[in-house]
């Protein structure tokens, strides 16, 4: 409490929310529980010794949330989206997808991945194709509702292209859809939009919030990426690295819809400024490990 | 101002104009080394033709000699005042050149066999064609499967592999004698050999390529719901193709390498039977046609499948690359 009004003195707390930003929350805490977290721990072992990835991690995301994961580099951010997706195994404690308990990987959660995963065998209607197919729907209904999906991300242009023929932005918005048109109850996302450059990357951020705004899902997105995940999110899971715990669950004071100008409003600096003291406070200690450079031109030819 | 293009730099790739000269240059360098040694009388030529034998009584015409012995009864001659014998500088019997080469290419198809029993060149080639095609097809009915699972499972790969890598190192034509003792003499043992020296290789060679499939290929597919028995068709299979077809081609070129001890086994038979037919009566230029022919048919069919698998996989991205 002392912290806030400290901060309150000096400048706007990302605690404090204007009235339609509370009412959203409100309303977001109020839909059904899609996954639920408890104490869960991942624990690698090998041969020589154990490292702790993740220890006694505990959230709840509800229905239509948009929810980011950040953290240190290592605080096992992707071992969490793996565990969720059900591609590793915990080693103890439990994730409940609408109650039921994750054991293995399944249409119920869709993945979209950092590196690009479609099929380079398959087409772009056929990679849309493949969810629906192994989930034994027809030929005929799998094509129809696959086109609807590329219409969606506007792609039914390139329908019968490959893979390799895309550029990286539109073969992330094919893994988007394909992820989709199995319709999970929830969609993981892993640092997807890390290997584009600046451009495409925004224009993803705000096609991403489009798509999510107009169908039913749930979100889960990895980054580490400050920016993207106060832009993107609801709420922000904040990790800690070594081990990976959960160091605080951040509701996004930025209002809806959001726009890329909202990156100067006071609420998106405040909350940047209460991430990055969390995750750089502990990264202090890197600093020091760059060494002062001496100086190998003459005294008086200076650059700046 | 442009720049000087360099040939010679690591990593750079060359143009495409450069890339056509080399490769023309690839065979035209051996084939103007083979003319020089041929055609320049005083590189090498370490015998002497005989024209005319003069008054030396062993010397016939059309003998060939070494070039010493041959000066040394010149001069034997010369001192006696008796007829000099004649000769020009050449090559021994086993080095023809490439005008005589060129045309056995054509001859050695017209020539009839020197025995009765003996096949046509065309025949011999056809049989050992189909021995390597059988060798070939028998080795991938077994191998390819064997191969696939061995890399997408690993109790697969540790029931299989360890025997596997010890069995490769067993060179195959030790298993002749076995072979015929068990098939007999005709083409049987033969087939046995090449798929003896190409099984084991191609099981290896397979199992890795499947192991370096993308592995989030896979777990994409399972985050969409792929079932684990959908798995191999579905996504380890196609995702392999291309891979799998060029292993093909490079084990099909070695399956080529065993066809000659492959054919000595049992009844010579095959182009082998015509390489040894020939140089048992000194048709050397047959012989390197015969052994080029090999080569030919080898990288003919190569280069056919290449153009086959740029149609069959137009995803492929190792030829998109190359284009």
């Amino acid at each position: 409490m002392n912290r806030i009004l400290d901060v309150k003195t000096r400048q706007l707390s990302y605690l404090e929310q204007s009235a339609p930003v509370k009412a959203r929350f409100e309303r977001l805490k109020a839909r059904e529980v899609i996954l639920n977290v408890k104490n869960l721990d991942k624990i690698f072992r090998s041969a020589r010794d154990e490292t702790t990835a993740l220890k006694d991690i505990n959230f709840a995301t509800h229905r239509r949330e948009f929810l980011c994961v950040v953290g240190p580099s290592g605080c096992g951010k992707s071992t969490l989206v793996r565990i969720l997706a059900g591609l590793e195994e915990q080693s103890a404690g439990d994730v409940l997808l609408e109650g039921k308990p994750v054991t293995g990987p399944g249409s119920d959660r869709g993945m979209v991945f950092q590196s690009y995963t479609l099929f380079p065998w398959l087409t772009v209607k056929k990679n849309v194709m493949f969810g629906l197919e192994v989930n034994d729907h027809g030929a005929l209904e799998s094509e129809r509702q696959a086109l609807q999906w590329l219409q969606l991300v506007g792609l039914e242009r390139f329908k019968d292209a490959y893979p390799h023929q895309l550029s990286g932005g539109m073969k992330q918005r094919v893994a988007i859809v394909r992820a989709l048109a199995t319709q999970p109850r929830i969609l993981l996302m892993d640092e997807p939009f890390g290997a584009l450059d600046a451009q495409t990357r925004a224009r993803m951020q705000v096609h991403l919030l489009e798509i999510w705004r107009k169908i039913d899902i749930t979100i889960v997105f990895i980054t580490h990426d400050l920016d993207e995940a106060i832009f993107l999110a609801d709420r922000i899971l904040v990790l800690s690295a070594h081990p990976g715990e959960v160091q605080e669950l951040i509701e996004v004071p930025v209002p809806r819809p959001r726009n890329t100008a909202q990156c100067f409003s006071p609420e998106f600096i405040a909350t940047k400024a209460r991430l990055e003291e969390l995750i750089y406070s502990a990264e202090t200690e890197d600093e020091s490990d760059y060494p002062v450079v001496p100086r190998l031109t003459e005294a008086a030819d200076n650059v700046e | 101002m442009q720049r000087r293009r360099t040939w010679f730099q690591v990593g750079r790739p060359l143009s495409p104009r450069a890339r056509l000269v080399c490769a023309v240059l690839s065979f035209v360098l051996p084939a103007v080394l083979w003319c020089v040694v041929s055609y320049v009388p005083f590189v090498w030529h370490p015998q002497v033709l005989v024209t005319q034998p003069g008054s030396v009584n062993y010397l016939e015409p059309g003998m060939r000699m070494d070039k010493a012995a041959f000066l040394s009864a010149a001069g034997e001659a010369r001192d006696q005042r008796k007829a000099v014998p004649q000769g020009v500088p050449a090559n021994p019997i086993y080095l023809p050149s490439p005008d005589q080469v060129a045309s056995a290419f054509y001859t050695a198809f017209t020539t009839a066999p020197e025995s009765r029993d003996g096949q046509w060149l065309h025949q011999s080639l056809w049989h050992s064609i189909q021995i390597i095609f059988w060798g070939f097809v028998i080795s991938s009915a077994i191998g390819v499967p064997l191969g696939i699972l061995c890399g997408a499972y690993g109790a697969f790969s540790r029931l299989n592999e360890p025997f596997i890598e010890f069995f490769r190192y067993l060179p195959a034509p030790a298993f002749g004698a076995l072979a015929v003792a068990i098939l007999g003499i005709y083409d049987g043992p033969k087939i046995a050999i090449i798929v003896i020296g190409t099984f084991f290789q191609q099981v290896l060679i397979i199992a890795n390529t499947t192991r370096k499939l993308d592995a989030t290929l896979v777990e994409a597919a399972l985050t969409l719901g792929t079932r684990n028995s959908q798995l191999l068709r579905r996504v380890v299979l196609p995702g392999i193709l291309p891979d799998l077809y060029r292993d093909q081609r490079i084990l099909l070129g070695w399956a080529w390498t065993y066809l000659i001890v492959a054919e000595l086994i049992g009844a010579t038979s095959g182009i082998t039977w015509f390489i040894t037919q020939q140089a048992r009566y000194q048709h050397f230029a047959n012989v390197y046609a015969a052994i080029m022919m090999i080569g030919i048919i080898g990288v003919g069919t190569d280069m056919v499948l290449a153009l086959v698998g740029r149609r069959l996989f137009p995803w492929d991205r190792a030829l998109v690359k190359n284009e």
